[in-house]
């Protein structure tokens, strides 16, 4: 469930880009009044008020925004003002271009929409970057990062609930194979891992764990992993727990020294219109806080104000 | 001697010389030699590639009688096709190649032809009837070589627009030029960059590679490639599909055709009827000097004939 509170009644798009306009105006922004307005809309709500703003000023409002504010708080407004299906394609194309492809980004969108969703995302990029994800992807990595990463994005994924229990218990002991002998990145673990529904590869890590007692990802944790297995663990925690895989990214980035504002600018605002009221009740569950309480800890400012009120009370 | 029916009746029922067997004819004899079985006795006792003496009949030979079935069931199998969703039909080859040890080759061409939007309504329409993404089952049954290429292509869904950056096709260019030189003849199927490319980009910038790589090296990238078939496939149906489509039909009507082979004019047929059946005749014409149509004529018969001329957007002889 999403953690996003809107008020009710909720005011006119017009009403929101007046209130948008009067923190611009003047000395320096008003960030408690953009706060207030664009992190309490929908993605339909938010996208009626970037036409009204553009209409009755004459002036992108995104672009507005990033002349009004900056830095962390900036990014994160400007990832949560489009609806879930631009961000992701937006993030995508972030994460490609970066100077190393930022694979988490790419493995959570390829791998926690639903088949349906993951072709919006991908439709949506194509309209923006007049280039398929898939090559982009493709042309931007290269060995073991594309196999896994291109089979990710490109397979277009059975989404039914059928099972085949003797397919499970062969895939399962094709996957111990590979692990056994150490070739985490063999084309097997990638074919299974991509191609397979989630039902199906939830019933082959159920076996899994039966035959070895062992679950599939603690049994690819080795000592120093390098990016390929990280991905891989990540790759499979997205495609059957993604609760559990979020809240534990929160979590390492709240609880442990150093911050990631990027990732948990991510995290926050691609669930919270989404999930997020499941992973804070796990993140609670385990971390001995809330999540408010994490987040405020680790931020400041705006852009820790930001977030909480995304996180919702 | 025989008579003009028994000829007839011979041509009409020994998949000689045509495909499709002409219903017309037998009508008419079967007709004509009502209340006369001498004249069917009598071609029982003549026509030994049918029926052979056996005890007191003429039996009929089972042989001769499957390939009969096929001959009488072109019609069938073409207005069936036709009628079905084309994602379907689609869906439908794809899984005999995979299951029914189809030829790749026609893999490649539902991959390699279709729209992103066409290919995703058959990858949907798989789902709807097998209960698996094509991509698993593909991926899982193709163990071999192939197996990179054809999972990288039946995955595509690639941009449509006609944005070409010429920079980046030029330098693919020397990727695909590097990696021939570098790859053994049976490993540049499984080249990452060669399949990269081929599977990923947009058909404009593909052809504009294509174009760049003939300007470059003096040679069509085909003739590079023509250590792998399913590799040179791949091009031609991404450049010319109507060439491609071409030489599918003119392997049909060759002399020893075999079932896939035949099967093939049937598939191209309905698949392009709405589609490029023009730009086809066109290629057909080019590369083999004779008219579809006439060529369609001469040599299929009765009903599939009559049906083929349809979708060739032709009336009948």
């Amino acid at each position: 469930m999403a953690t996003l509170s809107i008020p009710n009644p909720v005011p006119s798009a017009i009403e929101d880009a007046e209130k948008l306009r009067k923190a611009f105006q003047g000395w320096g922004t008003d960030e408690k009044a953009m706060i207030a307005v664009l992190s309490h809309r929908d993605a339909a709500q938010r996208k009626q008020i970037k036409i009204a703003y553009e209409e009755q000023y004459k002036e992108k409002l995104l672009k507005r925004i990033e002349s009004e504010i900056s830095g962390h708080f900036e990014r994160a407004v400007y990832r949560w003002i489009f609806d879930p299906v631009e961000r992701q394609a937006i993030m995508a194309n972030i994460a490609i271009k970066n100077n190393v492809v930022d694979f988490p980004v790419i493995i959570e969108i390829a791998c926690v929409n639903s088949s349906n969703e993951l072709l919006a995302v991908k439709q949506v990029y194509q309209s923006l970057y007049k280039h398929s994800m898939e090559e982009d992807v493709a042309s931007h990595t290269t060995g073991d990062f594309r196999k896994l990463l291109f089979a990710l994005v490109g397979t277009y994924r059975y989404d039914g609930e059928e099972i085949n229990t003797e397919l499970a218990k062969t895939e399962a002991k094709i996957l111990n194979d590979a692990i056994t002998k150490g070739e985490y990145n063999s084309d097997e673990i990638i074919r299974i891992l991509s191609t397979r529904s989630k039902a199906q590869l939830h019933a082959t890590f159920n076996c899994y764990k039966d035959a070895h007692n062992l679950s599939i990802t603690k049994a690819l944790s080795t000592k120093s992993p390098n990016d390929f297995v990280i991905a891989l663990r990540a790759a499979i925690r997205c495609r059957t727990t993604p609760t559990k895989y979020f809240e534990k990214v929160l979590r390492n980035i709240l609880q442990k020294s150093g911050m990631d504002e990027d990732t948990l600018t991510r995290v926050i605002v691609m669930h919270a219109e989404k999930d997020l009221k499941e992973i804070k009740e796990l993140f609670q569950t385990r971390a001995n806080m809330t999540l408010e309480q994490a987040v405020a800890k680790k931020t400041s400012g705006d852009y820790e104000n930001f977030l909480l009120a995304l996180i919702g009370n | 001697m025989a008579t003009d029916e028994q000829l007839a009746l011979t041509r009409a029922l020994s998949g000689d010389g045509g495909l499709g067997v002409e219903e017309s004819t037998l009508v008419s004899i079967i007709g004509k030699w009502r209340k006369k079985p001498e004249h069917i006795s009598s071609f029982r006792k003549s026509f030994n590639r049918l029926f052979s003496i056996t005890g007191h009949i003429e039996k009929c030979e089972d042989d001769h009688m499957q390939k009969l079935v096929m001959e009488f069931s072109r019609f069938h199998q073409i207005t069936v096709l036709w009628a079905m969703h084309p994602h379907e039909r689609d869906a439908r080859w794809a899984n005999q190649v995979i299951h029914k040890n189809h030829p790749s080759s026609i893999l490649v061409e539902i991959a390699s032809t279709r729209s992103a939007e066409e290919l995703l309504g058959a990858r949907r329409a798989y789902q709807t009837l097998f209960h698996h993404s094509l991509e698993e089952d593909v991926a899982y049954q193709v163990k071999d070589s192939k197996s990179k290429l054809l999972v990288g292509l039946v995955s595509a869904y690639r941009y449509e627009g006609q944005k070409v950056d010429n920079d980046v096709a030029k330098s693919e260019v020397k990727a695909l030029h590097n990696a021939l030189k570098t790859a053994g003849a049976n490993k540049i199927i499984e080249n990452d960059e060669v399949v990269r490319i081929l599977t990923t980009r947009s058909k404009p910038h593909l052809k504009a590679v294509f174009k760049y790589y003939k300007e470059l090296h003096g040679k069509y990238l085909e003739e590079d490639l023509s250590g792998d078939a399913l590799l040179q496939q791949t091009v031609l149906c991404l450049d010319s599909p109507a060439s491609y489509f071409s030489q599918v039909i003119n392997s049909a009507f060759k002399e020893g055709a075999n079932h896939a082979e035949t099967e093939g004019l049937s598939r191209v047929m309905v698949s392009r009827s709405d589609v490029d059946i023009e730009e086809i005749k066109e290629a057909y014409a080019k590369l083999y000097g004779a008219k579809l149509a006439d060529v369609i004529s001469k040599k299929t018969r009765g009903y599939f004939r009559d049906s083929l001329l349809s979708l060739a957007g032709e009336s009948k002889a």
